[in-house]
């Protein structure tokens, strides 16, 4: 049985997927299919491009002046890397969450509000109780709802990564980009935030980037090996961890390599 | 031949030695002056120099029309060049990756920021005292903004450029159009030390002599009017200090603490604010 059999409902469909920082090309030829409502893992060793990978489903590449991309990225049918489709649209569906925590310098209530006044007029108490559902919805609220005046940047780092978890759902995006969401954690923060991911799955497509095997073992249900810009193997995630295909799979998975 | 610890060892203390030396006698030149400074100031700095006017050689008087103009100008030098700098330094920062504007842009400025101030002056002398007629506040603040300019930009772009990349796209990632990322983000970010930039900046000026001796003169008399000459500390200090009388002299001193003293002020708050921002972060 193939993945893409498996995978009944295709949330992002990749195809013939390019990427180049300048005159280098990090990705080669990607073809690939994210389903709705699963986690999918990127596993690889650095420079293998799974972060450069995430990065091209909300063309954050596009802040910088050399970096391109070519082929097609199918967002419910409508190609992404379109020109023609509105970039911040698209990241109001497609919401991200970076390695290190990256609180804006603004209290906790303003980091969430910041991205949902972008895309809705809420009056007070519509919008206080977005921040609440949010802030909830990333396990965050009891631990914060005292003092939500005050400074996102006083917050511990585990803390900090879940408002900035609670900031990308609560502009309620249908996907969730995580890139190495736990590397700057530690185990118990880690543990918070793969629970959490496990919850999430009920109402978005997680896409997590991890350096770590375990966690992609933990917390995914399809996982894609990615090896010097190729994608080597993709399937669901107790087959690639138990059974992997492809002997490079295999060597990385048990550790031989990377 | 030694072994290769104690000539490493020796090699170290030579070397923390001259660099001792070296910190004592820029310190010492410093000592001295601060001294000489108060030595003469302290006793010239008595009340009536805040409540009177600048005086005739050889009656009683004050430096209080030259403290008053010296802080307009100065406010108004600091108004004019801030949001220049502000917007300029944002530009270099946030838009100057791309193309020869920006290159070319931070080039300029930083022929401007080592520009001697008598040539501002001379420049601004030119282009408005003569027009004008006269010479006047209005010039004596141009000159200061000019300085302030390039102060502001420098800083306000180092500043930027110290926010890490992954706030910018954070922000980016959720949506938001460039002008409300460094607004509400990157600039909110680079605050304190922005703030700081501008604070030396007025330090920075608040000395100058050289702008305002081509531009706003000085003038005996109280006047707040911008478009008449103004007496300024920095210009009655260079006049008194070469005059041949003793009251002229301890005015000029008075006047030459007031000027350290609150530049002196300036750095302080100004490193308390840095600090107490970076630590928070």
């Amino acid at each position: 049985m193939t993945a893409d059999q498996i995978i009944s409902a295709p949330k992002l469909i990749v195809r013939d997927l390019n990427f180049y920082y300048g005159a280098d090309r990090a990705l080669k030829d990607i073809n690939l299919v994210i389903p709705e409502k699963m986690v999918t893992a990127f596993i690889g060793p650095s420079g293998c491009g799974k972060s450069t990978l995430l990065r091209t489903f909300n063309r954050m590449y596009e802040l910088y002046p050399k970096q391109r991309a070519e082929g097609e990225i199918l967002l419910d049918g409508q190609n992404l890397l379109d020109k023609k489709q509105d970039l911040n649209n698209l990241r109001a569906k497609i919401g991200m969450v970076f390695q290190k925590p990256t609180p804006f310098p603004m209290s906790i209530y303003d980091n969430i509000a910041f991205g949902v006044k972008l895309y809705e007029n809420l009056n007070k108490h519509d919008l206080e109780e977005r921040i609440e559902w949010a802030l909830k919805k990333a396990a965050l609220w009891t631990e914060v709802k005292d003092k939500l005046k005050q400074s996102g940047t006083g917050l511990s780092g585990g803390q900090q990564q879940r408002l900035c978890i609670a900031r990308a759902i609560a502009v309620k995006p249908q996907v969730l980009l995580l890139d190495e969401p736990t590397s700057a954690l530690d185990p118990i923060s880690t543990a918070h935030i793969e629970k959490l991911i496990d919850e999430l799955k009920k109402d978005f497509t997680i896409v997590i980037v991890t350096h770590n095997m375990q966690q992609a073992a933990r917390v995914s249900d399809f996982t894609a090996y990615m090896y010097l810009g190729d994608l080597i193997e993709f399937g669901d995630t107790s087959t690639v961890f138990t059974n992997p295909k492809r002997k490079e799979t295999e060597d990385y998975i048990t550790g031989r390599f990377g | 031949m030694l072994n290769l610890y104690t000539r490493r060892r020796i090699v170290n203390a030579i070397g923390l030695a001259i660099s001792m030396l070296a910190m004592a006698f820029g310190l010492f030149w410093l000592c001295w002056i601060l001294w000489t400074l108060l030595e003469h100031g302290l006793p010239a700095l008595t009340p009536v120099v805040f409540a009177q006017m600048t005086p005739p050689p050889g009656s009683s008087g004050g430096l209080l029309n030259a403290i008053a103009g010296s802080l307009m100008m100065t406010l108004v030098g600091t108004l004019i060049g801030t949001p220049i700098g502000i917007l300029a330094g944002t530009y270099l920062a946030e838009f100057g990756q791309r193309g020869w504007l920006a290159p070319i842009t931070r080039f300029i400025n930083d022929i401007l920021l080592s520009a001697p101030s008598i040539v501002i002056g001379l420049f601004v002398y030119e282009v408005y005292v003569v027009k004008v007629g006269h010479f006047a506040g209005w010039g004596g603040a141009l000159a200061l903004s000019i300085i302030v300019i390039p102060v502001v930009i420098r800083t306000t772009e180092n500043m930027l450029r110290l926010i890490p990349n992954s706030l910018r796209e954070a922000a980016a990632a959720i949506g938001a159009p460039q002008w409300k990322i460094i607004t509400f983000v990157t600039l909110r970010a680079a605050r304190a030390g922005i703030l700081t930039g501008i604070l030396l900046a007025i330090a920075r000026i608040s000395g100058e002599t050289a702008p305002l001796l081509f531009t706003s003169l000085n003038n005996q008399f109280w006047s707040s009017d911008m478009n008449q000459p103004m007496a300024n500390l920095p210009v009655v200090i260079f006049q008194f200090a070469m005059s041949p009388y003793a009251d002229w002299h301890s005015l000029a001193w008075a006047g030459a603490l007031l000027i350290t003293l609150s530049v002196l002020t300036l750095n302080i708050v100004a490193r308390v604010m840095f600090r107490q921002k970076t630590n928070t972060q």
